[in-house]
């Protein structure tokens, strides 16, 4: 399901015009956060740095069609705008890149990323590729079984869709009807491998069938209709209809990481097209085409965002890091026991 | 108190947990309609219903991801690997997620998961359902490892593990289930974990020991006592955390200790125990820490020979003891 | 019963499809069994008539009980019909296969010999350090005749055993293997027998006491003090011998590379009247006696800072040539101050060669926890008589001191009577 931007007459349920402003804010201000992040690993001030480039839209969308304080979202590594959306700060997010000791998601103890605010509904992650995904499912199972109004969103690369544990996933999902949506961001790479020598499918949709799913694809770089599609399949979780598997299409414009160069296995020219496809120019035109933002507006917010990156970025800079000590706790309720 | 043996205990546990606590829940392969391959849970489902006696797919990675979401969330499942053996494929969502899950979050997220599993010989089960599996598990920081040998324990323990905030591994050795009957108090009976139980006091030598071969020893202690050696049985009951305390007592008592476990010998947890007195005790030794373990064998076979020539029997562990006492 | 399940063990008798008296083939069904897992027909192991039924239908047996019993055809004997699979639990069935868990030798951890070289465990090195005790005193009860931590703790309980020896402070400061310092002094003596000390003069000079002169102090006190010693010597006419080793030694030094003296010749000697007289070679046990199997013989060694007492073990076992080796090698580990543990400890007697130094006479210290110590004096030439003639003789003297709760006068003449005459008769 696509649609053009500009067919739109009336806005989706629960998008507003200052809920699309708002959206657009996230989309730079994640752009911002990225970038800073890359350029303090280039300065030697930390050592790793993932981007979304090229995620915002659906990560947006999905963020904007979940319940805050309900539903839960259990994203993966590359979802910063999805989290950035859902709650977390930028503060927090530039503490995780610093690795300092008042980290909120795990104290300087994960890669930058792995997002966990249990108190903002947002999972516990690791770096294990789909191992969130059965966790996700779990998490939806005791929603039902308490009979809790709350959605599970869980989020992946197309990556993930080869590891056994995500199919164990959507068949557990399926058999159960449960409240959950998967949603799929695929960039068409995983690390340096193609979606050709990832899934024999087409589309990694084409994979809900064989759990009892309906399989939907969507323009991940289009926000409307990547908020439609996400929308959707919520309600049918809330509603008791089950799970879906929602397919994002968009693209990565940087390499997967900061430790990593795309040049060794794409061409300048492919990196240059897909580019082009940017979707937060591409939403702040359609944003101004249809009214809802002027220059100057889009400018304060431009504004704004950058004071709030900045403030952030010089705040988290100057937390102290975690000492050894520090090394021993959490390792039980207890402590570290022997 | 009532006399029970193993799998009643465990299966009395499970009932009062589900009646007590609506948070707690069962899932794992054929727990619902059949009641587990040994009966344990028979009946459960027609009492506590299809959400909380819960039949999931054949896929245990999946049994433990699921089931970690929902501790996460606030349950207190407890998923059951019906046979030990078929755990390997669980093994990332054991150590490289429900182990770290407190620790990554820094306190933030935790993950109270009971995972059952009947592990152990001596039942003709052959190469895949006999194996111990505790030497896998017990290394993992953020993980409790639980290995009961009595019914009395099984129930303390699992109500234990049933109320721990962090994620166990409850092993029950198969052989024990119906072969081994004892006392179980009434009610919600609990032994802390990390605690050893001295199950035959002793004067000449220690033996440390758990599961299956607690039993053993025990009975080749009460053959040795007619020659006047008098052994010391240390059932250590939990392997992680282990009770460092107990052991470093009884090697100092006795000063000499024959460590018996039916696992395999290299890297099993008899290695740890000698390392532990060797590091803390090692002056009070009057011989050298002895284990007597499974063959270093991929697992036992089927034909009866095979089985029998790699489970230390309580002949080959009372002719341990008595080459230990005259050292 | 068979075992109709892993970990079934027991089962109920449902009903039984045959009665006394009714032939049965092989492999008919002839009873159903009930476990909680199952309900099974069992086939008959047997062809034959059935016998009694031993388990009524509704009693529970364990699995491997006998139900009933078969006449087989062909026989008049019945057959017992209980299960031909035997319960896997507890039957013990001696395992023809290595023993699980033992593959792969033990290897230097089995107790050696104790003649191989003395090791003790870090419990018993502990307590005996703790309690300053000598091991080389002690009888090991632990296998090929190790000292187990409960012979120390016992020897503690029973004051047998006797504080470290001037040799084992020896062996520490010549980088011996031996536990960390345990160098204290022996508990101050009391004060019934409190020594008397002399004060300095200003002219006067003050000799500091090394450990090894401190040790020795203590041990020559407590061995003077606490063992009744009783001394006597006989002369021995060594004329022949003398002439003998005259004509051998060369051959010998060229052979054995090592000097043919007196000694080796007096501790074969020794070695010999032990034999005949065993009672000699034994220590004091408080309320017994303890009788030495192996004759580890002493040898008395003047080292710069004073005297070491290294063993030569199983003296007896030893030839002439032996023991010229043995004794030469440990003469040149005291002098440079290698000797270690094992060198210096379980001894059973001690042989001093004060002759070397000219002395015809001498009345030695026993070294505890020997019960004995003998002397060769100086070979010297004397006037003597023989067959009513006076001839000049090579003599020598050989004096003994003995414990005498151990030996008697007898004894102990019996025993240097015998060296005496060993010595006297070379060469065989």
């Amino acid at each position: 399901m696509k649609s053009e931007p500009s067919v739109r007459e009336t806005l989706p349920e629960g998008l507003t015009p200052d809920r699309l402003r708002d959206m657009y804010y996230f989309m730079i201000l994640t752009r911002l956060c990225d970038d800073r992040g890359f350029a303090l690993n280039r300065q030697g001030k930390i050592p790793f740095a993932a981007t979304c480039q090229g995620h915002e839209a659906i990560q947006v969308a999905a963020a904007f069609a979940l319940r805050r304080g309900t539903d839960w979202i259990v994203p993966y590594y590359r979802d910063t705008c999805m989290a950035l959306s859902f709650g977390v700060t930028p503060r927090e997010q530039l503490m995780c890149l610093f690795a300092r000791k008042a980290d909120v998601f795990s104290s300087g103890r994960q890669f930058p990323n792995h997002y966990s605010v249990p108190d903002r509904n947002i999972a516990s992650i690791s770096s294990i590729i789909a191992a969130h995904v059965t966790h996700a499912v779990g998490m939806a199972l005791a929603h039902k079984m308490r009979k809790q109004d709350a959605v599970v969103l869980t989020s992946f690369g197309e990556g993930s869709t080869s590891e056994g544990e995500w199919h164990e996933a959507l068949n557990f999902a399926g058999i159960h009807k449960l409240p959950i949506v998967f949603l799929c961001e695929n960039n068409e790479y995983a690390i340096s491998v193609p979606q050709s020598m990832q899934m024999a499918v087409k589309n990694v949709a084409d994979r809900a069938v064989a759990y009892g799913l309906p399989g939907v694809i969507c323009d991940g770089t289009d926000p409307i209709a990547s908020y439609v599609t996400v929308r959707e399949a919520v309600d049918r979780a809330r509603a008791g209809g089950g799970a879906t598997l929602v397919e994002a299409k968009c693209y990565r414009a940087m390499s997967h990481t900061t430790d990593d160069n795309q040049l060794t296995y794409r061409t300048p020219d492919e990196i240059e097209a897909v580019k082009k496809r940017d979707p937060v120019p591409r939403f702040e035109a359609w944003l101004a085409d249809r009214g809802y933002i002027n220059e100057s507006a889009a400018a304060d917010l431009k504004t704004r965002a950058l004071a709030e990156v900045n403030e952030a970025t010089d705040w988290a800079e100057m937390q102290p890091s975690p000492t050894p000590e520090d090394l021993y706790t959490h390792v039980y309720a207890e402590g570290p026991l022997s | 108190m009532a006399v029970k043996n193993l799998l009643e205990a465990v299966r009395e546990t499970l009932h009062d947990a589900l009646a007590r606590d609506d948070r707690v829940f069962i899932l794992g392969e054929d727990v619902g309609a059949r009641g587990n391959v040994f009966l344990i849970t028979k009946d459960f489902l027609e009492e506590f219903g299809r959400d909380r006696i819960l039949d999931t797919p054949l896929a245990e990675a999946s049994i433990i991801g699921v089931a970690i979401g929902a501790a996460m969330a606030g349950l207190r499942p407890i998923a059951e690997i019906q046979f030990a053996d078929f755990i390997y494929p669980a093994y990332s969502q054991i150590v490289g997620e429900a182990a770290k899950i407190r620790y990554r979050s820094a306190g933030g997220n935790t993950c109270p998961l009971v995972i059952r599993t009947p592990y152990g010989g001596g039942v003709g089960g052959a190469l895949s359902h006999s194996v111990s599996i505790e030497a896998l598990f017990y290394h993992v920081p953020g993980l409790k490892v639980l290995a009961p040998s009595t019914p009395s324990d099984a129930k303390g323990l699992l109500n234990a593990a049933i109320d721990d905030e962090d994620p166990v591994l409850f092993l029950e050795h198969k052989k024990t289930y119906r072969s081994i009957k004892g006392e179980v108090p009434d009610g919600k009976h609990t032994v802390p974990i990390g605690k050893a139980d001295i199950a035959r006091p002793g004067r000449d030598l220690s033996v440390i020991t758990y599961g299956l071969m607690r039993h053993f020893a025990v009975q080749a202690a009460e053959e040795l006592i007619k020659d006047g050696i008098d052994v010391e049985v240390l059932d250590l009951r939990s392997i992680r955390p282990m009770d460092r305390d107990a052991i470093l007592t009884t090697a100092t008592k006795t000063r000499k200790v024959l460590i018996v476990h039916e696992d395999n010998k290299f890297g099993g947890v008899g290695a740890e125990i000698s390392a532990i007195i060797a590091e803390e005790a090692l002056f009070e030794l009057d011989a050298p820490v002895r284990r007597l373990c499974g063959p270093d064998v991929p697992a036992m076979g089927y034909s009866k020979v095979y089985e029998e020539a790699f489970m230390p029997s309580p002949e080959r562990i009372a002719a341990a003891m008595r080459d230990l006492a005259a050292f | 019963m068979p075992q109709l399940g892993e970990t079934v063990t027991e089962g109920t008798v449902g009903r039984w499809l045959k009665k006394t008296g009714e032939a049965i083939a092989k492999y008919e069904p002839l009873l159903e069994v009930e476990t909680d897992k199952v309900a099974s027909e069992i086939p008959s192991p047997f062809a034959g008539i059935v016998g009694e039924i031993l388990v009524q239908e509704g009693d529970t047996v364990p699995v491997g009980a006998t139900v009933c019993e078969i006449v087989e055809a062909g026989s008049s004997a019945p057959a017992a019909s209980s299960s031909t699979a035997k319960p896997s639990s507890e039957s013990p069935v001696a395992a023809a296969a290595p023993s699980a868990g033992a593959a792969g030798k033990e290897r230097s951890n089995a107790a050696p010999a104790q003649a191989n070289g003395v090791r003790y465990s870090p419990a018993v090195r502990k307590l005996a350090r703790e309690h300053q005790l000598d091991l080389g005193g002690l009888a090991g009860t632990g296998r090929a005749g190790r000292i187990t931590a409960r012979d120390v703790v016992k020897a503690v309980e029973s004051g047998v055993a006797t504080k470290f020896s001037p040799a084992a402070q020896v062996a520490q400061a010549s980088g011996a293997s031996a536990a960390p310092s345990q160098a204290r002094p022996a508990p101050a003596p009391s004060p019934a027998h409190a020594p008397v000390l002399a004060h300095a003069g200003d002219d006067d000079t003050i000799i500091r006491l090394s450990t090894m002169r401190k040790t020795i102090a203590e041990r020559m006190t407590q061995a003077a003090t606490t063992i009744p010693h009783a001394w006597c010597m006989m002369e021995a006419d060594v004329t022949e011998l003398s002439r003998w080793r005259d004509r051998e030694k060369a051959a010998f030094k060229a052979r054995e590379g090592v000097n043919l003296t007196y000694l080796p010749i007096v501790v074969q000697a020794v070695c010999r009247a032990l034999k005949e007289n065993p009672l000699v070679n034994s220590a004091w046990g408080g309320d017994h006696v303890i009788q030495r199997k192996h004759i580890n013989v002493g040898i008395a060694i003047d080292v710069e800072e004073g005297l070491v007492v290294p063993v030569v073990r199983d003296a007896d076992r030893l030839s002439l040539a032996g023991l010229a080796q043995s004794i030469s090698e440990l003469v040149d580990k005291a002098r440079r101050r290698r000797l270690t543990m094992p060198d210096l400890t379980d001894g059973t007697i001690t042989v001093d060669n004060t002759g070397a130094l000219g002395n015809v006479a001498s009345v030695p210290i026993i070294n505890p926890p020997q019960a004995a110590i003998i002397t060769m004096e100086a070979v010297v030439k004397r006037p003597w008589v023989v067959n009513d003639a006076i001839a000049i003789r090579s003599i020598m003297n050989l004096c003994l001191c003995l414990d005498h709760r151990v030996l008697d006068g007898a004894v102990a003449s019996r025993f240097l009577g015998s060296v005496k005459k060993t010595l006297e008769s070379y060469p065989q």
